[in-house]
């Protein structure tokens, strides 16, 4: 539905965004991840044909974004970065006139409002203006005027930001309900947003993509992905330390103490290595062990460890 | 005939915008004060003893035009770009164009209604004599157009900035220029400068000069042209300027 090839957008002599390509398909939910000021919203605003693309192309539904704007914007709901809507307005003026704007009237365009407003609950602030909203109402506004169409392609610009827990799970639970039937792009710095919504994550640094793949696939990524932890009992820390150094596949070992109680955790030397729990546990199988997992790896690292590889440890 | 509706659809909206806002009901207040105040005390209305609305009534309207038209379209880009709404209008299945018109026509036909409301001034003329209702109705319609001019140079401010007052500013700057060409002071100072033919040629440029013709009750078609291309020429520079900010 979405193909985007080598996206170049330059400010100046800035390159926000460096030569971006990915697809999305029907039924998927993109998550696009990535740091403050790293060209996710820069990217977001050539996709809807807000900005004009520097160099590349980008087509939705067939339809080239620059060529043919009014074929590929019809297909598009977009909700921007900061929600913006039309502070003069109520809610259900707002919404009519976005419903009449996509070419919506009379009977359909009743009933796109009300579907709009029960699926992001603004029953209750309907009659009201924009203008004396709570962020949170106001964000969920501009949410719905994206989705009063129905469109196959929804870009969403940080669409969880300043909703409170509860509306968060709202949102979230939405996006992932309609990404079944439609292309889904959606930017967040909120990781554990990607692994509730997303069926695939691009991590985007300085206008580049540096990672992309499942949620999943980015995990196995962190040097954590396999790593074994263990409570032990009746066992000295250097004891344990050597042990698990000394195994084949051990890149390192950590070991905190907690009274009698230490927990360590191994490395393994590839990330990911689905054989190491089994090393670990016949290593380990005279000792006192309380407790042992493989920890699955963890997004926040690898997205830090990618965007930041300086600092790396 | 999908543009047409998407125009209409850009105008219903701006035109509740006006009317939502305290700025539709000063705008009107004021203009028909204005409009009272200068006909009956400086336009020696009953003075003349003349049942005729073009020396003491539509002699004024440049003027007031000029204070008046730049707050009216002062805000219709400004406001866009300040509150981020021109991603949601630009991202919309509409052209720049459907837009653009959308929004002129919407404050133009709300400078119409301004207009219309100075009927109770017709109503007395004819009342008090015999006025050339044909002359007072070719008087109205140079009016109405000469504001589209002022208001199409008001919305080249506007999509030149966000902040309202900026373009407020700007275009009666631009406006001012635009009528003072026209007086005779400024035809003094260009023919002593240059010759009369120069003075003639700048001061063809005025709104003055266009808008005399129509307070006679004369519709002269150079006239009209003159408006209606420079409202061309403004809304286009207007695209312009909005497509560069996308770029």
């Amino acid at each position: 539905m979405i193909k985007v090839e080598n996206l170049v957008k330059v400010f100046g002599t800035k390159r926000a965004v460096d030569g971006i390509s990915f697809a999305v398909e029907r039924g998927e939910v993109l998550g696009f991840l990535g740091p403050n000021g790293a060209g996710k919203s820069t990217s977001m605003r050539m996709i809807t044909g807000f900005i004009a693309p520097t160099e590349g192309r980008v087509s939705v539904g067939g339809h080239d974004i620059v060529e043919k704007p009014i074929e590929a914007k019809r297909l598009i709901g977009y909700l921007p970065e900061n929600a913006p809507a039309y502070t003069d307005m109520t809610v259900h003026g707002f919404l009519s006139f976005s419903a009449e704007i996509r070419g919506l009237r009379g009977d359909a365009k009743k009933k796109a409002v009300s579907r709009a407003v029960e699926l992001c609950f603004l029953e209750n602030v309907l009659h009201q203006s924009v203008e004396t909203l709570s962020k949170g109402y106001r964000h969920r506004t501009c949410f719905a005027q994206s989705i009063i169409h129905d469109p196959d392609v929804l870009i969403l610009d940080e669409p969880t930001d300043g909703l409170d827990p509860n509306q968060k799970h709202e949102i979230r639970t939405l996006i992932r309900k309609m990404g079944e039937k439609k292309a889904i792009i959606f930017s967040t710095h909120i990781l554990e947003e990607v692994d509730a919504v997303c069926s695939r994550a691009v991590i985007i640094d300085r206008g580049r993509i540096v990672a992309n793949g499942t949620p999943k696939q980015l995990r196995q990524k962190s040097e954590w992905a396999g790593a074994v932890t263990l409570n032990v009992v009746g066992q000295s820390e250097s004891a344990i330390k050597e042990k698990l150094g000394q195994l084949r596949s051990t890149k390192r070992v950590t070991v905190t103490a907690n009274g009698a109680h230490i927990k360590a955790t191994a490395f393994p030397r590839t990330a990911g290595d689905g054989d190491f729990t089994r090393e670990v546990i016949e290593a380990t199988r005279s000792w006192q062990v309380e407790e042992l997992h493989t920890e699955e790896g963890r997004l926040d690292e690898v997205f830090r460890s990618i965007t930041m590889p300086d600092t790396k440890a | 005939m999908n543009s047409w509706a998407n125009i209409k659809t850009i105008a219903k909206r701006e035109l509740g915008a006006y009317f939502t806002s305290p700025l539709a009901y000063v705008f009107i207040v004021i203009f028909l004060l204005l409009c009272g105040t200068f006909t009956f005390f400086f336009g020696y209305f009953y003075e003349r003893g003349v049942a005729e609305l073009g020396q003491s009534f539509f002699f004024w309207h440049p003027w007031f035009y000029l204070f008046l038209v730049p707050a009216v379209g002062m805000r219709l880009w400004a406001e866009e770009r300040r509150v981020g709404t021109l991603e949601l209008l630009m991202t919309m299945p509409i052209t720049p164009w459907q837009a653009i018109l959308g929004k002129f026509l919407a404050s133009w036909f709300f400078i119409g209604i301004a207009l219309a409301l100075t009927f109770p001034l017709w109503i007395t003329v004819n009342y008090l004599g015999n006025p050339d209702n044909g002359v007072i109705f070719a008087a109205y319609i140079g009016s109405w157009l000469m504001a589209g001019a002022y208001l199409a140079i008001s919305c080249i401010t506007s999509a030149m900035t966000r902040t309202q007052v900026v373009s407020f500013i700007v275009s009666l700057v631009v406006c001012a220029l635009l009528l003072l060409v026209g007086t005779g002071g400024a035809f003094e100072f260009f023919k002593n400068m240059f010759n009369v033919p120069v003075a003639e040629a700048i001061g063809s440029f005025s709104f003055l000069t266009h808008f005399m013709g129509f307070q006679k009750g004369v519709i002269d078609s150079r006239d009209v042209l003159f408006f209606l291309s420079l409202i061309g020429f403004s809304l286009f520079t207007t695209s312009v300027i909005l497509r560069e900010h996308r770029n």
